[in-house]
């Protein structure tokens, strides 16, 4: 009954985004308040059916209801309670639900959220939401019903693929599809203001948070998925260049353009048609990695077993979205009243080359990702792109990029000055330099690419604060009392993006520091030890060990320092039983900010173990730069002239301003 | 600088980045881009060339003459492939299954592969290996899916 309830709330959603999109942007068209007024009842009423039939699937999940296709092929009774949790969406139909649950729900917010926008502006977007949610939710219903039910019903289910079961399943999917899905407010804002043929900065400063929530979440969606990848693949790999990660990249790489660009669209009143080609852009991406995950046209980890009906249906959505959000933009945006010009040397400008580089590097990657795709439907030739083909393309936009990043921070918004940017930037540009030359010199050489990263790194750090840094001694001198109360005094959102760069660069110097780490791969007997590193791990056993649905090969490990024995750790071989397949759990111990990273392979017949041992220094910055870039976002988030309900102080404020006259610089 | 000029430079500067990366793109696709071939395909292909084969690993061939050392043979059911891989196989390799491996041929029917790929989920099959073995008419089964990685070196 609770199935049923939910597959019936899920055709119920379908004609409601029906409705959603038909009554609002119909009523924009007549200008008629009461068909705009159905927008917002309609996006709520929407979120909850999805809501309640999410709840549906879930219910049957947990309660391992193997009357249904999707428990049976998806669950075990024996299965531990999280993954019968997360199992919802560990599987093609689940993942799509999720993906329109949180379509729904973000729909739904900004059906209730941002209070001062103009209704017609806000039902439009709600009814171009529900249009990508109705084309989603009937692609469900034909091609991929999580509901379609089994009769007779077997006694048990064929367990969860052992890889995703893991805690990674419960945080990654959801994060990511945040993000994913977020950018989805974004665009339909962008074609809302096609539409209605009005584009000021009081649109960038309803959507801006948006995109900043998106952005949040994809960066640590995107961040959560490659460290999964690392501790769970078994040999401490964390980025492949896999068509499915470029999947997640591209959109992240055009949404961190769209995230500059609304900035100075919403300061200076400029780049406006640029922001919201970048709208229709992200989310456009977006889909097309939903396109490339869901569709099977790939081999990844991601897919799912898939047919080839659900592909052409997506890729009719595909063509469907970006193809006519591409022909209203060439249609519209020429109506649309251009923006300001600037001077080339000020922080819009050097946000307009952040721009360029961001959207070059996504184009690598769209054709790294793309082309084989291409050249295999043409001449039936198969190909694979691999991480070469980004070390030439993707590495040499990234890096100029990357020094960039500080210049633009120190330029002034209108006119900046690059002397005085530079002199601010000699501390920054010093340490980065002085690192460099100490590794070439003193500690330990290491590969040249991996130096100048580290130099690179460090100028980014300090050069993300030396803004902050200057406009904390520029209003005069003081004690620490003076110090702390203007550092509390300036906007979080600088605090925010100072944070955001620094965490970029303490993410730049994890992946330089991957150039000196150590790698041992060799068979060990029980009893001997190895070096790796500054640590000596050595084999004390193995022996077999039953877990709840999987008995595993468990090889201990003691690890010790200059002879000091300083803990233990136990990777292991599991075996699962249900479906006959084999999974390698590395063991990591973080030492400081680096990992040892101990993976088994085959055992060998005179009673050795093949082990793969690294030691990684410095590699958790590597993700946890991505978490303070999130924490940056966060704060920026938080700022009061950034979150959601400043939109309306900020119009009224406006009144008094003529149009298109440009925001006040801070 | 007038309005014009300010807008020419910057499409001057859009154009020399584009230009520079199209050219990069251009230059990595010709020199890094590996083909992925089946047992039988490999008449044509020239020794010392890098390459994909896929296709089902034979039953009874894998040895592992010394640790961390594999040999097996790569087959559609109409040819074979020797390989030799150095390093770790994935989880999921095993007799019979669908297997990609990625090398240098180093004589005819003889790869040196330094990355091998299985399957992610006993119930799928990599797609090349899928569409290599329906063409030699030896495949039943439905479309298939995922991979496993093994380590690059």
């Amino acid at each position: 009954m609770i199935v049923e309830t939910g597959h019936y709330a899920l055709v119920l959603a379908f004609s409601v985004a029906l409705f959603q999109t038909i009554l609002p942007l119909w009523g924009v068209s007549r200008r008629d308040d009461g068909l705009i007024g159905t927008a917002v009842p309609l996006a709520l009423a929407q979120f909850f059916l999805v809501l309640l039939s999410f709840a549906a699937l879930t219910y049957a999940h947990v309660a391992s209801d193997f009357s249904l296709v999707n428990v049976v092929e998806n669950s075990h009774s024996a299965k531990p309670l999280i993954y019968k949790i997360s199992g919802v969406w560990g599987n093609h139909e689940g993942s799509m639900m999720l993906w329109v649950l949180i379509l729904a729900l973000f729909g739904g917010l900004a059906a209730v959220c941002v209070p001062a926008m103009p209704q017609a502006l806000r039902a439009a977007a709600l009814g171009v939401q529900a249009s990508i949610a109705a084309a989603f939710l009937l692609f469900i219903l034909v091609t991929s019903n999580p509901f379609a039910r089994l009769d007779p019903a077997p006694i048990e289910g064929q367990d969860l693929n052992p890889i995703l079961q893991d805690p990674g399943l419960a945080i990654h999917p959801p994060l990511l599809y945040v993000g994913y899905v977020g950018f989805s407010i974004a665009f339909s804002f962008a074609i809302a203001a096609l539409i209605e043929g009005r584009l000021d900065a009081a649109w960038a400063r309803w959507v801006r948070p948006w995109v900043l929530v998106a952005w949040i979440f994809l960066t640590l969606g995107i961040a959560m998925g490659s460290y999964w990848a690392y501790y769970t693949l078994g040999w401490g790999g964390f980025w492949f260049w896999d068509p499915v990660e470029n999947a997640s990249l591209m959109p992240w790489l055009a949404g961190t353009a769209l995230l500059h660009s609304i900035a100075v669209m919403e300061k200076r009143d400029a780049l406006k048609i640029w922001t919201v080609f970048l709208a229709l852009l992200a989310f456009s991406l977006s889909l097309l990695g939903t396109f490339l995950v869901r569709s099977g046209v790939l081999t990844s980890v991601h897919a799912f077993a898939s047919d080839p009906t659900r592909g052409i249906f997506i890729l009719v959505i595909l063509v469907f979205f970006i193809g006519g959000s591409l022909g209203l933009f060439a249609w519209r945006a020429p109506l649309l009243k251009p923006g300001g010009i600037f001077a080339p040397v000020s922080r819009e400008g050097a946000l307009i080359l952040n721009n360029l580089f961001l959207t070059v590097s996504c184009a690598t990657v769209f054709v790294g990702t793309l082309y084989p795709l291409v050249l295999e439907s043409l001449t039936g030739a198969k190909i694979s792109v691999g991480a070469p083909y980004y070390s030439w393309t993707f590495l040499p936009l990234a890096l100029p990029l990357l020094a960039l990043v500080p210049i633009g921070q120190s330029l002034a918004w209108k006119r900046g000055d690059l002397l005085g940017a530079a002199q601010r930037l000699t501390v920054a540009f010093g340490c980065g330099l002085g690192a460099a030359v100490l590794l070439l010199a003193a500690v330990r050489p290491g590969p040249t690419l991996g130096v100048l990263a580290v130099g690179l790194a460090i100028y980014l750090i300090i050069g993300a604060f030396s803004e902050i840094f200057s406009r904390l001694r520029g209003r005069g001198a003081g004690g620490a009392r003076q110090w702390v109360g203007r550092a509390f005094g300036l906007p979080r959102s600088a605090w925010g993006t100072a944070l955001a760069h620094a965490g970029l660069g303490l993410s730049v110097l994890g992946l330089a520091a991957t150039g000196w780490g150590v790698e041992r791969i060799l068979p060990l007997h029980p009893g001997e030890s190895v070096e790796v590193g500054p640590y000596q791990v050595t084999l004390i056993g193995l022996f077999p060990r039953q877990g709840p649905n999987f008995h595993e090969t468990v090889a201990r490990v003691s690890l010790a320092a200059n002879g000091q024995i300083f803990g233990t750790l136990e990777p292991s071989k599991r075996q699962f039983t249900v479906r006959q397949m084999a999974t390698t759990e590395a063991g990591i111990r973080t030492l400081g900010l680096g990992q040892l990273y101990i993976s088994p392979g085959e055992q060998n017949g005179d009673g050795s173990i093949d082990l793969r041992l690294y030691w990684k220094p410095l590699v958790t910055l590597i993700w946890g730069g991505a978490l303070v870039m999130g924490l940056g976002g966060l704060l920026s988030l938080s700022d009061r002239r950034i979150r959601l309900g400043a939109a309306r102080r900020a119009r009224n404020n406006r009144r008094a301003l003529t149009p298109g006259q440009p925001q006040p610089a801070e | 600088m007038t309005r014009r000029g300010r807008r020419l430079g910057l499409i001057a500067a859009a154009l020399a980045v584009l230009a520079a990366a199209a050219f990069m793109m251009l230059f990595a696709l010709r020199d890094s881009i590996v083909f992925f071939k089946s047992p039988s395909e490999l008449g044509e292909v020239k020794a010392g060339i890098r390459l994909r084969i896929g296709g089902l690993v034979k039953e009874g061939s894998v040895n592992r003459p010394e640790p961390q050392v594999a040999t097996f043979t790569i087959t559609d059911r109409a040819n074979d492939v020797k390989v030799s891989y150095h390093g770790a196989l994935p989880d999921l390799f095993r007799e019979g299954q669908g297997v990609v491996a990625e090398g240098v041929l180093e004589a005819p029917g003889f790869l040196r592969a330094d990355t091998v790929l299985a399957k992610h989920d006993e119930r799928y099959m990599p797609r090349e290996v899928v569409d290599a073995l329906k063409k030699q008419g030896v495949w039943q089964g439905g479309d298939a899916v995922p991979t496993a990685v093994s380590p690059p070196k």
